[in-house]
């Protein structure tokens, strides 16, 4: 395993590669095609380049654990405020997860519906690409629109076009207090519509997921969340609870969203897990069309109904067809995130793209890895 | 600043051009006139001006398409337009190209509550979305200040911010999917009513691009419902260095305002010399907006004059009613057209980290007597998004190119602390010669494959963002 201890080195390594390499950050999140080849680990290249709490600002190098990077902010009263999900109890893996892994697959969680995904909170990244060449793009001011914004490019392009070496954030203040309002019994699609109401109000929702029965609780939870001063917070749940239900506060409502955040209703489960997006009002729409073409799963919205989580049988494609013949007639996209590499090798794991959005991807890849050696096919 | 020299093959073809897109179009959407195309000689960096060799009104997706199919086929450049607001000269025409406005694709296309979007053509105009939905309660967060007259289709070209953007982000943060036609003609889709990218985060590339990729003709926007009330607070400071300290108390206490706007003495002297919002005389004010029920407005205040106070400001005027709110801000809205009174001027917008205010403040003092241009300073201070405005005089020969070097010197030193050129009007032909200060060439060379990939001709606004230099290969190559 390649081990990089700084960008030079990166650099090095990347401009001396011989053949492919597999990009790992704490290695907790195997998804994507299998790739085959040598690993390169950030893991030395790690430590807070820069916090100024004054300015909401973070820069740290790629290869920090994101405990580190939590622990760090959280000192100051401070966290990273787009709640990245720990793929760890969903995926059965071990490791510390990076922070430059969680920038490589833009991973949020549920406050992404108010708040914004991490390529929305992503300041600047520094990487080498595969022809060997550091670049930057953004830097660590919140306002910048020097040059074109491979800042979002980088996000979620799973190490397939440079390995970060370095990224900056603005962070948030943790707020005094949180309460979710929890309703008991919906269906998911009142359950959906209840949450696209809440998320209508001028009372700034940061969260609105929907469990159906079993899997939060013998019954089906539809929760919505508040943050912030605690008087406020206090007003807002207030007033969303009079639309129904009963109000949980501190510890009782992280813990809710923290099992929504990391899909643990699916963990230590047998099946394999996707990972939907679709227009909140058509989650609900999804899963009956599923049913309806005879496809077995569950299904977890968060997101407002947006983000649909299905837990399928791992058999055939894992349901890939269906899925996403469904999709088409909704728009949205669908990728599997938990499956056997036997499937993943054969069933495409991202969703495929129209003819000419594929071939913008590939020309982009092929300018920034034109030998073809970072994760090569990860992404299809 | 240089304008590329026209390409006499491709004025030579302008008949054949005109023709061919009067196939396509309707007679009044083809301006070949050349005392018509001077209307779109240029954009609101009015210094500078070059009439194209004609311009295009498309009314659809598909006029879009046929007239880029056409002028791919010619090798003609296109220069995309939204309503011309451009303070970077994003919008300005070469004298060979194609100027392609989008003002009459204004139509909303859908509103959909339940799932908080809205669908427009991207000629709309910025204000007018929030204006379709602002009954039932709902507006469009990203707020330029040239909202009334700037187009959906320029927002997203140079992803433009606005005074609310420390809450609630700029266009690419409220973006959710676009319908762009390529340079060749060929019509995409990216993005829509759900969330993040399927792929690689295209939708991200292109927003802020500078119309250099693709022109995008529809919208998907987020819309939110608006909070249930908000309320200033005026602070007047004897300095610089404490409203700058105040701005990062504030921030660290973990209060998120939706707004803090900051104005020097230049700038206060001259909005209350031309609107007279009875300002305090100071060095330094800061206008902070707070948002909520009145109850969380009231508490989220109590922190801020708290903080305000232990600085020993020179006024802390809380706005008591809606009148004395507009009073409030009717020096910062005005700030503008207070400087034009005093002379021309020339707006920046470099971003900067918070804790540099002070000391970048004063060496734009220390410069303006050096270059003997007077400056006045009102910026979004939140997130260190400086707006100098470097007074010159249009008529006096020099000065212009006095306020440029002053301008470049300004920029260059938002580099050097950390910051970068623009932090939401876009490089266009303004910034362009100073991208090296903040680029590398490998940086730039990344940056200019992209537009390879999109635009492999380069005839999409083609003479913008780059240095001349480094992008002549690939210009002339076409």
């Amino acid at each position: 395993m390649m081990t990089p201890e700084s960008e030079e080195q990166l650099a090095e390594a990347l401009a001396g590669a011989t053949g492919p390499l597999r990009v790992i950050g704490g290695g907790t999140r195997p998804v994507g095609k299998p790739v085959a080849g040598e690993a390169l680990s950030t893991a030395a290249m790690r430590g807070v380049v820069l916090h100024e709490p004054g300015a909401l600002t973070l820069v740290v190098r790629a290869g920090t654990p994101l405990a580190e990077v939590s622990a760090v902010l959280a000192a100051e009263n401070q966290r990273l405020a787009f709640e990245p999900m720990d793929h760890r109890v969903l995926l059965g893996t071990a490791g510390a997860p990076t922070i430059g892994g969680v920038v490589a697959a833009n991973v949020s969680g549920p406050r992404r519906i108010q708040a914004g995904a991490c390529r929305d909170f992503l300041l600047g990244v520094r990487f080498v690409d595969g022809n060997g060449r550091i670049l930057k793009s953004g830097g660590r001011v919140m306002k910048n629109v020097t040059g074109y914004d491979l800042v979002k490019l980088l996000a979620g392009s799973w190490g397939t076009l440079g390995v970060l070496s370095e990224v900056s954030f603005k962070v948030q203040a943790i707020p005094e207090a949180e309460a979710t309002v929890v309703r008991r019994g919906l269906s998911a699609a009142e359950g959906v519509a209840a949450l696209s109401r809440a998320l209508g109000s001028p009372f700034d929702v940061g969260g609105a997921a929907h469990a159906p029965a079993g899997l939060l609780a013998d019954e089906a939870l539809t929760l919505v969340r508040v943050e912030g001063m605690e008087q406020s917070v206090r007003y807002r749940a207030g007033r969303l609870a009079e639309a129904g239900g009963e109000i949980v506060e501190a510890g009782e409502s992280a813990d809710l969203w923290r099992r929504i955040r990391d899909v643990r209703p699916f963990a230590g489960r047998a099946g394999a897990v996707w990972r939907v997006s679709v227009k909140p009002t058509d989650g609900p729409v999804l899963s009956e069309r599923l049913t309806a073409a005879g496809l077995a799963h569950e299904a977890l919205f968060d997101w407002g109904g947006g983000l649909v989580w299905l837990l399928v049988a791992e058999r055939g494609d894992a349901g890939a067809g269906t899925i996403r013949e469904q999709l088409s007639g909704l728009g949205g996209h669908a990728t599997l995130i938990r499956a056997p590499e036997e499937i993943r090798a054969r069933v495409p794991v991202f969703q495929p793209r129209p003819a000419r959005l594929a071939e913008i991807e590939a020309g982009i890849r092929a300018r920034f890895d034109p030998r073809g050696i970072l994760n090569p096919g990860l992404m299809g | 600043m240089h304008i590329p020299a026209p390409d006499p093959a491709v004025l030579a073809r302008k008949p054949r051009l005109a023709e061919r897109l009067r196939a396509v179009l309707p007679d009044d959407a083809v301006i070949d006139d050349p005392t018509e195309t001077a209307a779109y000689e240029c954009d609101a960096l009015s210094a500078y001006a070059c009439a194209p060799m004609l311009a295009v009104l498309p009314a659809s997706t598909a006029e879009v398409s046929a007239v880029l199919r056409i002028c791919h086929e010619e090798g003609v450049p296109v220069v995309p337009r939204g309503s011309g607001t451009s303070l970077a000269g994003g919008a300005l025409p070469t004298a060979d190209s194609v100027v392609l406005g989008v003002a009459r694709m204004n139509a909303v296309l859908e509103v959909d509550y339940a799932n908080r979007f809205i669908r427009v053509e991207a000629g709309r105009t910025n204000l007018s979305v929030t204006g379709e939905v602002e009954a039932d309660g709902f507006f469009y967060a990203p707020d330029p200040s040239s909202q009334l007259a700037c187009a959906i289709a320029g927002n997203i070209a140079m992803n433009s911010g606005g005074a609310h953007c420390l809450k609630y982000g700029v266009t690419t943060n409220n973006l959710l999917g676009v319908t762009m036609v390529m340079a060749d003609g060929e019509v995409v889709e990216i993005g829509g009513a759900h969330l993040d990218a399927a792929g690689l985060d295209l939708l991200g590339l292109i927003c802020g691009s500078e119309g250099q990729l693709g022109v995008v003709t529809e919208a998907t926007l987020r819309i939110l419902h608006k909070p249930e009330g908000a309320r200033p607070v005026l602070i007047g400071f004897d300095s610089n260095e404490v409203a700058g300290q105040c701005v990062s108390d504030i921030i660290r206490a973990g209060i998120l305002p939706v707004a803090i706007e900051f104005m020097d003495r230049p700038c206060i002297e001259a909005t209350e010399a031309f609107a007279h919002p009875g300002y305090p005389d100071c060095e330094a004010l800061l206008i902070v907006e707070v948002e909520g029920s009145e109850a969380e407005i009231d508490a989220q205040l109590a922190v801020i004059k708290d903080i305000a106070r232990r600085l020993d400001p020179v006024e802390l005027r809380e706005s008591g009613s809606a009148e004395e709110s507009a009073k409030i801000w009717l020096g910062r809205k005005s700030a503008f057209g207070a400087m034009g009174q005093i002379n021309d001027y020339m707006c920046l917008d470099g971003t900067i980290p918070v804790s540099k205010l002070p000391f970048v403040l004063k060496r734009i003092g220390e410069m303006s007597k050096e270059y003997g241009l007077g400056v006045g300073n009102v910026f979004h201070a939140g997130d260190g998004n400086m707006h100098p405005l470097i007074l010159y005089d249009a008529n006096r020969p020099g000065d212009l190119e006095k306020c440029e070097a002053f301008g470049a010197d300004i920029l260059k030193l938002c580099v050097e602390v950390g910051g970068c050129l623009t932090g939401e009007h876009g490089v266009g032909v303004e910034k362009r010669e100073l991208m090296g200060a903040q680029f590398s060439p490998d940086d730039l060379e990344a940056q200019m494959s992209i537009k390879d990939v999109f635009d492999p001709d380069w005839l999409l606004n083609p003479a913008k963002v780059f240095p001349l230099e480094a992008s002549a290969g690939r210009r002339n190559a076409a």
